[in-house]
């Protein structure tokens, strides 16, 4: 079980913002951490890291890593870390940023081959493309076999097709290391398909905590679907307004009648939603 | 021009003088540099302000101070003599000593921009794996700025050549001992030994630029193969 109450003022670009977070995480647990940039998703991963200083306790599994008389360094939490930018050592091959964690050639060559890998063990990183830098980034993060695996943003650099791979990888090592995972991430389906539970954050403080189904589905009462976008434009034709929204990377149009037309404002952040017709879905 | 005749003593001395300075300034700069380059203290500016003195101030300011701390008349320099039997100026310990002032920001410079620019998180992972400051920085920083290492090497191994004002004031010009070239030029000069200082300065120009070429050619290919980013 891993007790967090920490409370730190950060200075964002909208001014000061207290960062007040208490919650618990359950051992093993799978945790996505959620939320708008600025609210304090990557401060509170670098504090549980011991990168940042902040008041507050916290303890990991009956062990204290902070309250107010000490802190305990990055180097004696036995923590993993994947960084949004891989950050690797460009001196040292694939192998060697393994290695250089803890000298343990099997486990290394295990990690590899689970990442498919282990024929690109003797490359430099910069050799590499962004998703095999990743993976590698994560095979070194779990060298320690951490019972920590932090990840801030670990897919946002890469492509959808990279995405999926590297959401099976991260999964797969979740469950042979039994690690407790806390990933931030803005993607709703990478977040349905790795994580248990949901925390999110907005001005340091927790608005959601729940399962991914609970925090993210977005129909409310008797709506069958429902989807949030931005309103791109509305154009006018003939007697109807047609809205043209924005939802994740695709662009769909909604009829709009000349009052409902003026309540919008260009670039506002709209609820699409049906009741009476239930979308049908069809394989492309 | 007469090239039997000619004496590359000067030249030795100062080549043994410019790789005892680097050497021992590698030393010294290599915890100032790393430590200025992470710190967040707010006395950073006055120690970068300290390190940088050298470049602004006339090497006769410098020579003159060094002089004065190291001579018989100074605390420093009455201890050395009498607890060593050391005498620090006129001789070659002085040039060293006085040279490692001189160069010091030519060493501190190269080696602080080159740890700066190194991504914050690749020295965070690196302690998060569980590595100390000293093994990060013997072990992914120092061989992650090979190119600002050999500018700084490089470059004070070349200021140290070629000065001229401080090596006068606390060396003087004694054959074998403080005579580098850079002061055998000068005094060619001043005996109106036009032929011989045409040798002498044509020797260091080329040797310089030779140098400076080496610098530039190892970087342009370093940056081609380890790519600009991790």
């Amino acid at each position: 079980m891993i007790k967090i109450n920490i409370t730190k003022t950060l200075q964002g670009s909208a001014g000061t913002m207290n960062l007040d977070v208490n919650i618990s995480i359950k051992e093993h647990e799978f945790v996505a951490l959620s939320g708008k940039s600025g609210s304090g998703k990557t401060t509170l991963l670098r504090i549980l890291a011991g990168l940042e200083k902040a008041k507050g306790t916290i303890n990991v599994n009956g062990e204290l890593w902070q309250n107010s008389a000490k802190v305990l360094a990055p180097q004696k939490r036995g923590i993993g870390f994947v960084f949004q930018d891989y950050a690797l050592f460009p001196n040292m091959s694939v192998e060697q940023n393994l290695l250089y964690v803890r000298k343990d050639k099997v486990l290394a060559q295990h990690l590899l081959e689970m990442t498919d890998l282990t024929t690109l063990k003797e490359r430099l990183p910069s050799t590499l493309s962004g998703g095999q830098r990743q993976r590698v980034s994560l095979c070194r993060a779990l060298m320690n076999r951490p019972k920590l695996l932090l990840m801030d943003e670990p897919l946002s650099a890469l492509d959808p097709a990279m995405r999926t791979k590297l959401q099976q990888d991260i999964l797969k090592l979740h469950h042979e290391f039994g690690t407790t995972t806390i990933m931030v991430s803005h993607d709703p389906s990478e977040i349905y398909r790795l994580a248990e539970r949901v925390i999110v954050l907005e001005h340091g403080k927790v608005v959601q905590d729940g399962t991914p189904k609970e925090v993210l589905l977005q129909t409310q009462g008797s709506q069958k679907f429902s989807l949030t976008g931005e309103l791109l434009d509305i154009i006018k034709a003939d007697v109807i307004h047609i809205a043209i929204v924005a939802i994740g990377q695709q662009i769909v149009e909604v009829v709009l009648d000349e009052a409902e037309a003026k309540t919008f404002k260009i670039g506002e952040h709209v609820q699409v939603s049906t009741k009476a017709f239930a979308p049908s879905l069809h394989p492309l | 021009m007469d090239f039997t005749t000619l004496n590359f003593e000067p030249f030795l001395l100062s080549f043994k003088l410019a790789g005892i300075t680097t050497l021992i300034l590698f030393i010294i700069a290599l915890p100032i540099s790393w430590w200025l380059s992470q710190t967040k203290c707010r006395c950073k500016p006055f120690i970068e302000a300290i390190v940088s003195l050298p470049i602004v101030l006339p090497p006769s300011v410098i020579g003159f101070y060094i002089l004065y701390a190291l001579s018989y008349n100074s605390p420093i320099g009455a201890f050395f003599e009498e607890t060593f039997g050391i005498t620090l100026v006129f001789n070659f310990t002085g040039l060293v000593i006085a040279s490692v002032f001189y160069s010091f920001p030519f060493m501190v410079q190269p080696l602080q921009g080159g740890f700066e620019s190194l991504n914050k998180n690749m020295l965070e992972a690196s302690y998060i794996a569980g590595k100390s400051k000293f093994q990060t920085l013997l072990r992914v920083a120092l061989p992650n700025i090979k190119p600002a290492l050999i500018t700084a090497m490089i470059v004070t191994f070349a200021h140290t050549v070629g000065e001229f004002g401080v090596v006068l004031m606390v060396g003087g010009s004694i054959p074998g001992e403080t005579k580098v070239a850079s002061v055998a030029i000068y005094e060619f000069v001043e005996v109106m030994d036009y032929d011989q200082a045409h040798i002498y300065s044509g020797i260091m120009l080329l040797l310089s630029f030779t140098v400076l070429l080496g610098v530039y050619l190892f970087n342009q290919r370093h940056k081609r193969r380890i790519g600009v980013s991790s």
